[in-house]
């Protein structure tokens, strides 16, 4: 009954090109395209647009929707150059495996750290222009005109002198046939008609009827279903269990042990986690049984004062200036691990075969799970078949680790029948890749007007690439934990050093929306708002000095303040913070006005926050996506800890591990400010500022300086 | 054998009598706009209406769902159309990943029956589902559009 794989790694790691896939990741339009047969039909002008006779135009999407509207925003790119009717787009996931065959037509399906508008801006817009001026070039062969003699708008063609017009729709077949463009043009951004505008969501009916769009929902035929029970101590082994202890349940089909787990598979869901919470399974814990969360803020202590650190950024002499200083500010803050939380627990439903393994899953990164379902069934890449879904919710759990897939595909494999593997709430609390705990010490110098003349960063915590991505440490150093304090940190401030110390934890670290960032803000914008008050200064009016030759911060900082009315006294009852980050290429500023209670109950009100990610696709997801990441920051403010227990997760649900509700939320107010000239990202920059904008009005109402999260463990009783 | 009355049809059942009613409808009989999401009635993505309560199923056993009329996100639309609460979705853009929305429409509908006008301090009381896509604000604009309609 029992199959026990012979494979030791527990999960694969991303990339295909970090899996020994070896494939280039320079992607150039349109000379790897070949367009597919086209039979009488949808005809693909190139990898990225098909177009049928009847003008409906399918604008492939190549990254994952996890809520952050991609699969309107990716294509709002494409159909502004094409010149497109929008109202008759729809949006496609291509396959992963489509994208091997194809030598990546569609670039990086991998989907994180808010790159898709950023990174694929110009190859989208220059598929739409490519696919424009095949369809022209078409039109006006059919014409016997000169190509330039035509207009488009849209879908249809004109032969301006004339006024004979055609459909996309009529010409796209014999589009697809012609050589693609070797560099089609670009609109200059003024003449945009479409990106910038606030178009609705195109995903939004499915979203609204229930349809089955997650790989939750994912039913193939003749499928099993499979619970899973990880060892609670990271890193443990399942040493024995008792399987005559369900017997008799019924449905159960076998249980699988994985190298750090066990699976129970069953004829239903409820049955197979039924029987795993049943089963015995004794632990091999390993070495780190005992770690708890006091060891652990421990073992980072000593990382805020140890000689190991590497220095990431220095400017000037900081202890020369800091021996001249009229004043010196030191602090020391800390962040807690915190879970993704995402709102479909993690699954992946798997069937292997002699000669195809095939699997469906939610996924950030189609390709990793491509790669992941090739180690774990131990077959080449071209064997794998990944069908991605909606993703509920992604945050970072989705992308970098696909666990899931792997332990889907071993269970799988061993039944010899399709599987659904899917994880209780529980599960996904407690075998997370959590956001590090990290501490900061911060020393400042200021001269006598109170601005700081030093300032010197120590950084401490586990490193997430050293964890997920080795290769890509630098000399051994991962400077991204200091994200927010490297080129990042604009504030004037002329003597300046930044160390990290990585202190690895036995709990495994990953990417969490904003990343370092998330920790990074809190430390950094809490700090300023203390030098400001060392100096008897506004907060606001200080920043506007330490950023005085920045107008592109000091813009978006204005536009918060202004909407704000930080010039007027607060609302009665409530006071205000600011603070601002730049992160993935975009600016945030933010604004909170908050109350506390006699008893230290915290209540946000009001925030408002300015956003700047350069050029705008689409304002209305941008808006949706600040106010997402304004949740999610508050969420994590307010209630967000992983703590640690003999070496396990102490949490488990939202009982203990408490989300923001309704009743909670705040009114947000955003100004969308772009500057152009770059493309920032949308899904993540609204995050890091939301924290120490809520702590400096927190500060500013009751004089107590929060310097920990989260603030749910804060004493902030009046006294 | 469980018999159970859904969204107007009956429906024979073979399962455990103590089989949440949110496993019998996802994996039984294939109706997947109901969510899981905590197993504990915590966050609300499972809500099904149960002779018209909202109704969190995770949390009961079908046994306890028999004779009675129970409707999930499929069965709300009245006949092919969207419920005046989707419709205020659809024009706010709430969703973002979408996962939580079928139960969030379902509590809400049985809000607005219940309340057809209902206040923001009646909806903070009533509507306590999780979204962590954090779409409160336009649920919340949304149910007073709904409330108009």
């Amino acid at each position: 009954m029992t199959y026990m794989p012979q494979i030791s790694r527990r999960f694969v790691l991303t990339s295909l090109a970090a899996a020994g896939g070896g494939l280039a990741l320079g992607f150039r339009l349109p000379a790897d395209i070949s367009p597919a047969e086209a039979a009488a039909g949808p005809a693909e002008v190139n990898a990225w647009v098909v177009i049928q006779p009847d003008d409906a135009v399918i604008i492939r999407v190549a990254r994952s929707e996890m809520g952050q509207g991609i699969t309107t925003s990716l294509p709002m790119l494409v159909a502004e150059e094409l010149g497109c009717d929008w109202s008759k787009v729809r949006a496609e996931f291509p396959s992963p495996e489509e994208n091997l065959r194809r030598k990546r037509a569609w670039g990086e399906m991998s989907t994180g750290g808010s790159r898709s508008v950023r990174t694929s801006h110009e190859y989208l817009r220059k598929a739409g222009a490519a696919g424009r001026e095949l369809l022209i070039a078409a039109a006006a062969a059919k014409w016997g005109v000169p190509a330039g003699e035509c207009r488009t708008a849209d879908s249809v063609i004109t032969h301006t002198p004339t006024g004979r017009t055609l459909r996309y729709g009529e010409v796209a077949e014999a589009a697809a046939k012609l050589p693609p463009p070797s560099e089609p043009k670009l609109k200059d951004p003024k003449d945009w008609t479409l990106l910038g505008t606030p178009q609705k969501r195109l995903d939004t009916a499915d979203k609204v009827t229930g349809r089955p769009i997650y790989g939750i929902d994912v039913r193939v035929p003749n499928m099993l279903y499979a619970a899973i029970v990880q060892s609670p101590v990271f890193g443990g082994t399942p040493k024995s269990y008792d399987e005559s202890k369900i017997r008799d349940f019924k449905g159960v089909r076998r249980v699988v042990q994985l190298p750090n787990e066990v699976a129970v598979v069953a004829d239903s869901w409820w049955r197979a986690k039924m029987a795993v919470d049943a089963l015995p399974v004794v632990w091999d814990e390993g070495q780190n049984g005992k770690v708890s969360s006091a060891s652990i803020a421990e073992f980072l202590r000593g990382g805020l004062v140890a000689p190991d650190a590497a220095i990431i950024r220095k400017n000037g002499d900081v202890d020369a200036a800091l021996a001249g200083a009229a004043k010196r500010v030191e602090a020391e803050y800390g962040a807690p691990f915190l879970s993704h939380a995402t709102m479909e627990p993690q699954n992946c439903t798997a069937h292997v075969t002699p000669d195809k393994v095939e699997v469906w899953v939610s996924t950030q990164s189609g390709e990793a799970a491509l790669a992941a379902a090739a180690a774990a069934a131990e077959v080449s890449p071209e064997k794998v078949v990944v069908h991605k879904t909606m993703l509920g919710g992604g945050f970072g759990r989705r992308g970098a680790v696909q666990d899931y897939v792997h332990q889907a595909v071993l269970v799988a494999k061993a039944v010899g029948q399709p599987v659904k593997l899917l994880w209780s709430r529980e599960e996904d609390i407690r075998h997370d890749f959590y956001r590090p705990a990290a501490m900061a010490k911060f020393t400042a110098g200021l001269d006598a007007s109170g601005m700081p003349v030093a300032w010197r960063v120590r950084v401490t915590g586990p490193s997430i690439l050293a964890n997920l991505f080795p290769q890509r440490l630098t000399n051994g150093v991962d400077a991204s934990f200091a994200n927010g304090f490297t080129e990042e940190m604009a504030y004037a401030v002329p003597n300046y050093e930044v160390g990290y110390a990585m202190r690895t934890t036995h709990v495994p670290v990953g990417f969490w929306r904003s990343v370092n960032h998330s920790q990074n803000g809190f430390f950094r914008e809490s700090f300023i708002d203390e030098m400001a008050h060392a100096a008897g200064q506004d907060p606001y009016q200080y920043r506007r000095k330490l950023l005085s030759k920045d107008p592109v911060r000091l813009a978006v900082l204005d536009a918060a303040a202004q909407k704000a009315g930080w010039d007027k006294p607060a609302p009665a009852g409530t006071s205000r913070g600011i603070a601002l980050v730049e992160a993935y290429g975009s600016l945030c500023a933010q604004v909170a006005e908050a109350s506390v209670g006699n008893k230290g109950e915290v209540r946000l009100h009001r925030v408002v926050a300015a956003v700047d990610t350069g050029h705008v696709v689409n304002p209305e997801i941008l808006r949706a996506q600040v106010e997402s990441a304004i949740v999610y920051g508050l969420t994590a403010a307010l209630y967000g800890a992983i703590t640690i227990d003999n070496g396990r997760v102490a949490q488990s649900n939202f009982d203990d591990y408490e989300m923001l509700r309704l009743a909670d939320m705040p009114v947000v107010e955003t100004v969308v400010v772009p500057s152009g000239g770059f493309w920032g990202g949308g899904g993540e920059p609204g995050v890091p500022p939301l924290a120490p904008a809520l702590c400096n009005a927190i500060f500013a109402a009751t004089g107590k300086r929060v310097r920990s999260l989260p603030l749910k463990d804060q004493d902030l009783k009046r006294v | 054998m469980s018999r159970l009355n859904i969204n107007g049809q009956t429906h024979e059942v073979d399962v455990d009598p103590d089989t949440p009613l949110l496993w019998v409808l996802r994996d039984t009989l294939g109706l997947a706009g109901t969510k899981y999401g905590c197993g504990i009635a915590q966050c609300g993505a499972c809500t099904v209406h149960i002779d018209g309560v909202a109704t969190r199923s995770c949390s009961v056993p079908v046994s306890a769902a028999e004779n009675a009329q129970i409707v999930t996100i499929e069965g709300l639309p009245p006949s092919g159309d969207l419920h005046p609460v989707q419709k205020a979705w659809m024009a706010h853009d709430v969703p973002q990943c979408g996962y939580c929305q079928s139960g969030m429409i379902m509590a809400v509908a049985a809000l607005l029956r219940d309340k057809p006008q209902p206040s923001d301090a009646d909806i903070d009381a009533a509507i306590t589902n999780i979204c962590r896509c954090g779409t409160y604000a336009r649920i919340r604009a949304a149910i007073h559009t709904a409330a108009q309609a």
